[in-house]
């Protein structure tokens, strides 16, 4: 079989079926390592179940569930991405030029999504963490209602980096029925909108050190200033227990 | 500690002029109901009625029976009233349960009769003729279309969706690794494999053990995700969507943390001793055009394996249900309200849902009327207790059952209904070392295989004796099925004639 390290795909006016299709056959038959593809408009399910170390550019907004069940794939979007991105995703990594929208990484048990805007409503859901696979969400704008609701691991943050917007940085029950992980927040948190299983402690150095690697990450990969995403203060949510409804039931 | 008002439900008695003190029966009780003190005494309180004492004492001197001890009568005020309440009054908490709603609604499956052949068109005898049970699981095509290849020869001109072969119409119902034991998987797995038939793995993940079976698996997908990641997806031979279960409809899955110990949170991909919580709703799926478009993330992840959805019924399952099939299911698995589960509030099991009977009939109907009945394989599920139920859930339109309690009652399992304590004496709803290694896979496959040669020699008796050799013929021919005592309506929704008519 022929082999190509990098292949072109124009994906005007393609139904999705066939596109996943073209890029799975690229990917497993053509053996190829890098795959853009042009003229994107909502073609759903791009990169999902995918296991291979490979890298997709997508050059337009890809549709819903991106990188859903993903393993391993790098996944550069030039542009916004649309619901689900990361679904239950296991590893690899999205990275979003643009904004991104509702329920991102539900269910992500590893692997790093990165969006530069803002991110929608129910964003990290579920996620979870074992052993050394600890997913990553990063969002760099502002995020909406239910950030992070029953997490079990994982590590979701929010930098609100645009200093003129004045929207508030998150919306309302922030981790509700969060069980595990930790929410880190770029600037102040208004303790109305927490959920009650959920409690703001102390910014750590430690915690510096560690978070601080993967922002340098997501600062390099989307062009932004390091220093400057360091230079403010993080507010940081953990769940109060990791057993929020142990004492719900009698026997 | 405050006393408790609450008085013991069973009584354990010992014949001790028999009893050799061989305390086999004390170390048998995972309830610790027994200890020995010059000889074997019981605590009444704890014992579940699991029976594990009576079957394995040796000399066969233990009794357990039902406290005799007399509430004031009352109809309205039953004991369970009481109990319960003493219970709240005592934690504050709701109480929980395991197994199926045992409240006595009627049970339909005991008002239907089946037909038989006299005289005329007559029956088929099944020790001399062969007798087709295998079924197909999944979207059939609305019609088919050929095309002659270069060769002359004739083929379909579209690949036929995915379907799932069963040498007989029963799955094992999902039962996570988690809820029961692993040796209780690898029972049912084994049986799949030696029966031509499948088990779901439930939402705890598929155990590295069981992966030689995966050919055998329907693996889950619920709203925790507990488990899920690709390489899951594609071992299963299909993914249902867990979006409800008959004990706890609208009620979602809750492992507490104490039984999530190294195994299970491997499994589970999660850390131990956290609680594992699958709540309700998948928060991805707000509506039927969300669902379709998971049905569908799962059938580009798996290259369109089937797709299952499963459901508690509900008093709109027909209308639920055709938006599912509307979204691509391939199958869709309906759990009726006496279905079992490992735990769930009592109030719920007991009273929330409707039985399956109606709700399979409803379904039927509906997908028929709207001719979308092939598009998708109908699983009627929720405490089918032996090959009757489910010849006639068959009958009422069902393509197969799925069995769970009636196969752990095959390994063991006394209905003692506390599997939500995690102590199962019989090591199947427990993961605790000691408990679990009670159940030898080996012995348990051969019961579970004995249960179903047998359903299977009486589907064929049945199936003989109402003049049919296979049994698709009988699927949704509900003018087999005669109601008695059943109120006009209820005939009416079954689309069931009275016996007589
Ligand atoms: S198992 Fe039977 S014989 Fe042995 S101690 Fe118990 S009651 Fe006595
Ligand atoms: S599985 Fe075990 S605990 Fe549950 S009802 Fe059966 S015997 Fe009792």
């Amino acid at each position: 079989m022929e082999k190509r390290e990098k292949i072109v795909i124009d994906a005007k006016g393609i139904y999705y079926r066939e596109l996943n299709e073209k890029i799975r056959d690229a990917i497993y038959n053509l053996k190829c390592k890098e795959i853009h593809l042009n003229n994107v408009n909502g073609q759903r399910y791009i990169g999902d179940g995918i296991e291979a170390k490979v890298t997709i550019v997508i050059n337009g907004v890809p549709g819903n569930d991106l990188a859903a069940f993903m393993n391993g794939p790098t996944i550069i979007v030039n542009d916004n991405a649309q619901d689900a991105v990361g679904n239950t995703m296991n590893n690899g990594k999205v990275i979003v030029k643009g904004h991104s929208s509702d329920v991102i990484g539900y269910g992500m048990r590893g692997g790093k999504i990165f969006i530069k805007g803002d991110v929608g409503y129910r964003v990290g859901i579920h996620m979870k963490a074992y052993k050394n696979t600890v997913p990553y969400i990063i969002c760099g704008g502002r995020a909406g209602d239910f950030l992070g609701e029953y997490m079990a691991g994982g590590v979701l943050a929010v930098l609100g980096l645009d200093e003129n917007d004045n929207r508030p940085l998150t919306g309302d029950y922030l981790g509700t029925g969060m069980h595990g992980g930790v929410i880190y927040i770029r600037g102040e948190v208004d303790e109305r909108t927490l959920g009650k299983e959920v409690g703001i402690v102390d910014f750590t150095e430690k915690d510096m050190q560690e978070f601080g690697k993967i922002l340098k990450e997501y600062a390099d990969d989307l062009d932004l200033d390091f220093d400057e995403i360091m230079s403010k203060p993080f507010t940081k949510i953990v769940p109060i227990s990791h057993r929020p409804y142990g004492k719900l039931y009698s026997y | 500690m405050r006393k408790s008002y609450l008085i013991p439900e069973f009584r354990v008695e010992i014949d001790h002029t028999r009893c050799r003190r061989c305390k086999r029966c004390i170390m048998n009780c995972s309830y610790e109901a027994l200890s020995f003190s010059d000889r074997v005494v019981a605590d009444h309180f704890k014992c579940v009625a699991c029976h594990r004492c009576i079957v394995f004492c040796p000399e066969n001197v233990i009794t357990v029976r039902k406290n005799p001890v007399d509430f004031k009568e009352s109809f309205n005020w039953t004991n369970r009233h009481r109990l319960d309440i003493w219970k709240q009054a005592e934690t504050g908490g709701i109480p929980l349960t395991g197994m199926g709603n045992d409240l006595p609604y009627q049970i339909i499956w005991d008002h239907l009769v089946l037909d038989a052949c006299q005289v005329t068109n007559p029956s088929i005898d099944p020790l001399r003729e062969p007798m087709e049970l295998r079924t197909y699981l999944g979207k059939k095509p609305d019609s088919l279309q050929f095309e002659e290849t270069a060769d002359g020869k004739i083929k379909l001109k579209e690949k036929p969706p995915k379907n799932i072969k069963l040498e007989m119409p029963v799955v094992f119902s999902p039962m996570s690794y988690g809820s029961i034991s692993l040796n209780a998987h690898k029972a049912m797995a084994m049986t799949a494999k030696e029966m031509g038939i499948v088990m779901h793995t439930g939402e705890g993940g598929l155990h590295k053990d069981l992966y030689d079976y995966s050919d055998y698996m329907i693996v889950q997908c619920a709203s925790g995700r507990f488990g899920v990641h690709a390489e899951y997806l594609k071992r299963g031979i299909a993914v249902d969507i867990k979006i409800g279960q008959g004990a706890k409809p609208g009620i979602g899955g809750h492992l507490p943390g104490e039984k999530v110990g190294l195994d299970i949170s491997k499994t589970r991909m999660i850390p131990i001793g956290t609680d594992a919580l699958s709540p309700a709703p998948h928060h991805d799926i707000y509506s039927i055009e969300d669902l379709r478009q998971l049905i569908y993330a799962i059938k580009e992840a798996t290259n369109y394996k089937p797709v299952s959805v499963k459901i508690a019924t509900v008093h709109n399952v027909a209308a639920i249900v055709s938006g599912i099939v509307r979204a691509g299911a391939d199958i869709v698995y309906l759990d009726g309200f006496r279905g079992g589960t490992g735990a769930s509030p009592k109030i719920v099991r007991d009273h929330v849902g409707i039985p399956l009977e109606l709700a399979l009939a409803a379904v039927d109907d509906r997908l028929r009327e709207e001719g979308i009945r092939n598009q998708a394989s109908i699983i009627a599920a929720g405490s089918i207790r032996s090959s009757a139920d489910a010849i006639k859930a068959i009958a009422l339109g069902a393509d197969a059952v799925a069995i769970g309690t009636a196969a752990l009652v095959a390994i063991g399992c006394r209905v003692c209904q506390t599997c939500h304590m995690g102590k199962c004496a019989w090591g199947i709803a427990t993961q605790r070392p000691e408990l679990a290694r009670r159940l030898d896979p080996e012995i348990a496959a051969e019961r579970l295989i004995n249960m179903l040669k047998a359903w299977k020699f009486e589907i064929k008796e049945v199936l003989g004796s109402l003049g049919l050799n296979a049994i698709e013929s009988l699927r949704g021919s509900r003018e087999r099925l005669r109601g008695i005592g059943l109120d006009a309506q209820t005939l009416d929704i079954l689309g069931v004639k009275p016996a007589g008519k």
